[in-house]
């Protein structure tokens, strides 16, 4: 059976990282539980992603520019970074400030976003959207660069108060309008679009120019307000503090009702989104400490297995328990985006500006499917590293019953949940006679046993889970 | 439940089916039948306009954007209805609350249960066939969602189906009994856990039924290369196999045109309206279009005035009904573009209420009480000349 504090341990890297191999897990569960914290709230103790091992076994992968790339690349780095906080944080962010290749069409700008996300993911909210009204994927994706003083476009204005920080029901049409015209004359140089500029790096530019410097009111405010004032009015309002909270609440704790529900019904657990919010306005909206309050409260530790996962969540877990792409890469994930896609995730390319429907929305018949083809596929190669050293880890425990077996592999498997009915579909599985026909212990417990028994552990309903 | 309206030989009654095609977005109905001889619109719109020359004049006042020539074909045809000013009071301009609102029915409240889940759950009350309702792509819309009813959603019809890549066939047997036991609806495990349990059962029955679709499957139509053209392809497909499919659900995304709209609207509207007369031929090659209506919608139309290249979110958009029975012609009115009829001063003023265009479909082409579903009454239109009801 599976001890508390490796579950406990399991629970926080599932969450504030993307899984764990065991080796990862072992390592992590020596240490006092705040400790790990601290260290994951705190990147840049820890050495960065070994990009560079991707690209010197698949070097295609580098030099190519399409998404197809961008996501085996963010795929890459999920699943092997040794500051996994970072990468959650700026999966969360992308949730959040969703942002898509398809308008873009340009592989700089989109990487430099995630890359701004992953920079920023921790700091103080304020930053985090002054930097992200800099962005010029942002900027060409809500079309700021045509939000120009004589002919205001609002999509930027009404999406950063909509979507990004308050929720509707918190501002006025008057209070878009002027948030557009406070963000005037914030553009980028070219090249965006793509063609015919090529892979040039866009950057950010101001222009006084092309900016309208009236006088404008924005919620109770006034004054020949700038996009940074209208940001510190943001960030001071109590409709942020509980928005971002809820958004946090849903992605790290539990699954929540979605966004269009904010404005009419309550929180799955006011209390905590409270404290959150709460964390939010203490610490003027420094992130690193909300999250410190998050990821240390009871309510998070008493909420496992409460999310569906999301398919980025599903691919990296799925890589952690069979460890292929750590130490010496063996897939190149050039397929990776082509599997992700029907699952209903792509990655730096979510369908809109609301981005991902998430929680129970992730599954239907069909992304079930491709779910569960996914993870028996990998996990039944019975050479991967991870379900070699699951295999030898049962191996070495000798001749075990059959139900013991299941409760050491899905101890093994990332210290799993299961209902009884699953339980006992596994045990009748691991009571028959290999399908393989080649069990190679002394009760048919070799690799390709256990490989076998895996595909049907990460086949269940409670492996959706995170 | 197969064959009943299928590519039957003509005797067997075929059952009423429903295409519903979504542009995501908030397509610019303006710019898509064009009211090419008002100066207000010009006025409006100094950059983001069609021309009168790019125009095909229906009658003196609109005519279609020239891209969608084939629309305009099978308007010319008499197979299509046009529901100028579709939309509701208070338009909302959020995409995320617009959409939602058009798939619960509920413009001021938040609900949960999609307008097409109800009209699964009243065609097929038991969920016996999990393919009464078909989504072609990935996620279910909020549309189709409800606790209890079931949908399929098919991303790839090629390689539909569940541990198919498993070598050995003994285990991949063994595995699919074990799925269905672990994928069975238990008390007391919770309703995610339920929904899930149930999913699964459905995605093992759907995928028995959906797996030798591609192999039978011929025609002499090329659909283009679009993502709206391959998903209505999926639905011609299976509904020309006839496994019961009475509500088809399709989405076309990027209609939120705020800039670039003279470039990338024209794409689109080109692309869909093709998909759209592929479509229909295909149907009418497999003796299997007489009992499908198809219905195009949006969020919302867009901004009275232009804003240098694109249009802001608006209010006052247009649909579609197209079908071999829908009487061909202009419903409801077109939305005045004099700028004294502008609601707020800068929007059209829808004229017809979206939910009695559902409310036309439910009750006069599938024959089932629209009260529940789109909770209310409402005004409907009379755009079949035939039904498929006995």
């Amino acid at each position: 059976m599976t001890d508390t504090r490796l579950a406990e341990t399991a629970h926080l890297l599932r969450r504030a990282g993307l899984g764990s191999t065991r080796g990862e897990l072992e390592a992590y569960a020596s240490r006092p539980y705040a400790d790990i914290v601290e260290e994951l709230l705190h990147p840049d103790r820890s050495p960065e992603a070994p990009d560079d091992l991707l690209s010197r076994y698949f070097p295609a992968l580098v030099t190519a520019e399409s998404p197809i790339a961008w996501v085996a690349r963010w795929v890459y780095r999920m699943a092997t970074t040794p500051r996994p906080l970072q990468e959650k944080m700026a999966l969360f962010w992308h949730h959040v400030f969703a942002t898509a290749w398809f308008k873009l069409e340009h592989g700089p700008a989109i990487e430099a976003h995630v890359d701004m996300l992953r920079r920023e993911g921790l700091s103080n909210f304020r930053t985090l959207l002054l930097e992200l009204s800099k962005d010029p994927a942002m900027i060409f994706w809500l079309d700021n660069c045509e939000n120009h003083g004589d002919a205001p476009n609002e999509n930027y204005g009404r999406e950063l108060l909509e979507l990004f920080s308050m929720g509707i029901g918190n501002y006025s049409e008057t209070d878009i309008k002027n948030a557009a015209y406070a963000f005037t004359g914030w553009t980028f140089r070219q090249p965006i679009p793509l063609y015919p500029h090529g892979g040039h790096d866009a950057t950010f530019l101001y222009r006084p120019e092309d900016h309208d410097d009236s006088e404008k009111q924005f919620l109770g405010v006034s004054g020949r307000l700038q996009g940074e004032d209208i940001i510190d009015e943001i960030v001071r309002q109590e409709g942020t503090a509980r928005f971002i909270a809820r958004h946090l609440y849903n992605f790290f704790v539990a699954d929540e009702a979605q966004v269009p529900a904010w404005s009419v019904q309550e929180p799955r657990d006011p209390a905590a989104v409270e404290t959150l919010a709460r964390a939010f306005r203490d610490s003027d909206a420094d992130m690193r400490q909300v999250m410190r309050v998050l990821f240390n409260s009871d309510f998070f530790k008493a909420a496992r297995f409460q999310r569906v996962k999301c398919p980025a969540e599903l691919v990296a877990g799925v890589f952690k328990l069979t460890e292929e792409l750590h130490d010496e890469p063996t897939s190149d994930l050039i397929n990776i985006y082509a599997q992700m896609t029907p699952m209903g995730q792509k990655l730096m390319d979510p369908p809109s500006v609301e981005g991902w429907h998430t929680g129970k929305e992730w599954i239907d018949s069909g992304t079930l499917m491709e779910r569960v083809n996914f993870a028996v596929e990998h996990v039944g190669d019975a050479s991967a590293p991870g379900v070699r050293a699951i295999a030898d880890r049962v191996a070495a425990q000798g001749p075990m019953e059959p139900e013991a077996l299941v409760d050491a592999l899905l101890d093994l498997a990332g210290t799993l949940e299961v209902g009884e009915t699953t339980r006992t579909a596994l045990v009748e599985a691991a009571s028959s006679p290999p399908a393989s026909g080649n069990g190679d212990g002394a009760n048919g417990d070799g690799a390709e046993r256990i490989a076998e028994l895996l595909r049907l552990v990460v086949a269940t309903p409670e492996y959706q889970f995170a | 439940m197969a064959g009943s309206n299928g590519n039957g030989n003509g005797q067997a009654k075929k059952d009423p089916v429903l295409v519903i095609v979504q542009l995501t977005g908030g397509n610019d109905f303006m710019n898509t039948l064009v009211p090419y001889n008002e100066g207000a619109y010009y006025d409006a719109r100094p950059l983001v306009h069609i021309k009168q020359e790019d125009v095909l004049p229906i009658n003196d006042d609109l005519g279609f954007n020239n891209v969608a020539a084939r629309l305009k074909k099978l308007y010319d045809q008499g197979d299509v209805a046009v529901v100028q000013g579709i939309g509701y009071e208070n338009s909302s301009r959020s995409h995320f609350r617009g959409m939602d609102i058009w798939h619960t029915c509920e413009p001021d409240k938040i609900s949960t249960e999609g307008w097409v889940a109800r009209l699964i759950r009243d065609l097929d009350p038991e969920g016996e066939n999990p393919l009464t309702g078909v989504n072609i792509g990935s996620g279910l819309p909020r549309a189709m969602a409800a606790a209890g009813v079931t949908a399929t959603s098919i991303s790839d019809l090629d390689t539909y189906g569940l541990m198919t890549k498993l070598e050995r066939e003994a285990e991949r047997t063994r595995n699919l009994e074990l799925f269905k036991r672990m994928y069975t609806p238990a008390v007391g495990q919770g309703m995610v856990m339920d929904y899930l349990a149930q999913t699964g059962n459905d995605s093992l029955t759907s995928a028995d039924i959906l797996g030798p679709i591609p192999a039978s499957y011929t025609s002499s139509v090329e659909y283009g290369g679009s993502a709206i053209a391959k998903s209505l392809r999926d639905v011609a497909r299976i509904h020309t196999a006839g496994v019961g499919t009475r509500v088809f659900y399709a989405n076309s995304a990027g209609w939120d045109t705020h800039s670039h709209q003279p470039a990338d609207h024209p794409r689109l509207l080109s692309e869909l309206t093709g998909a759209l007369d592929d479509f229909m031929t295909d149907l009418r090659e497999h003796d299997a279009a007489e009992e499908v209506a198809v219905l195009v919608f949006t969020e919302f139309g867009r901004r009275m005035k232009d804003n240098n290249s694109g249009t802001d979110h608006g209010s006052g958009g247009g649909a579609f009904l197209i079908g071999e029975h829908v009487e061909g012609g202009l419903y409801a009115e077109y939305p005045s573009v004099k700028p004294a009829d502008w609601l707020n001063d800068e929007d059209l003023k829808h004229t017809f209420d979206y939910r009695g265009v559902y409310s036309t479909l439910l009750e006069q082409w599938m024959g089932v009480d629209a009260t529940p579903i789109v909770n209310g009454t409402y005004e409907q239109l009379r755009p079949f000349s035939q039904t498929m009801l006995a």
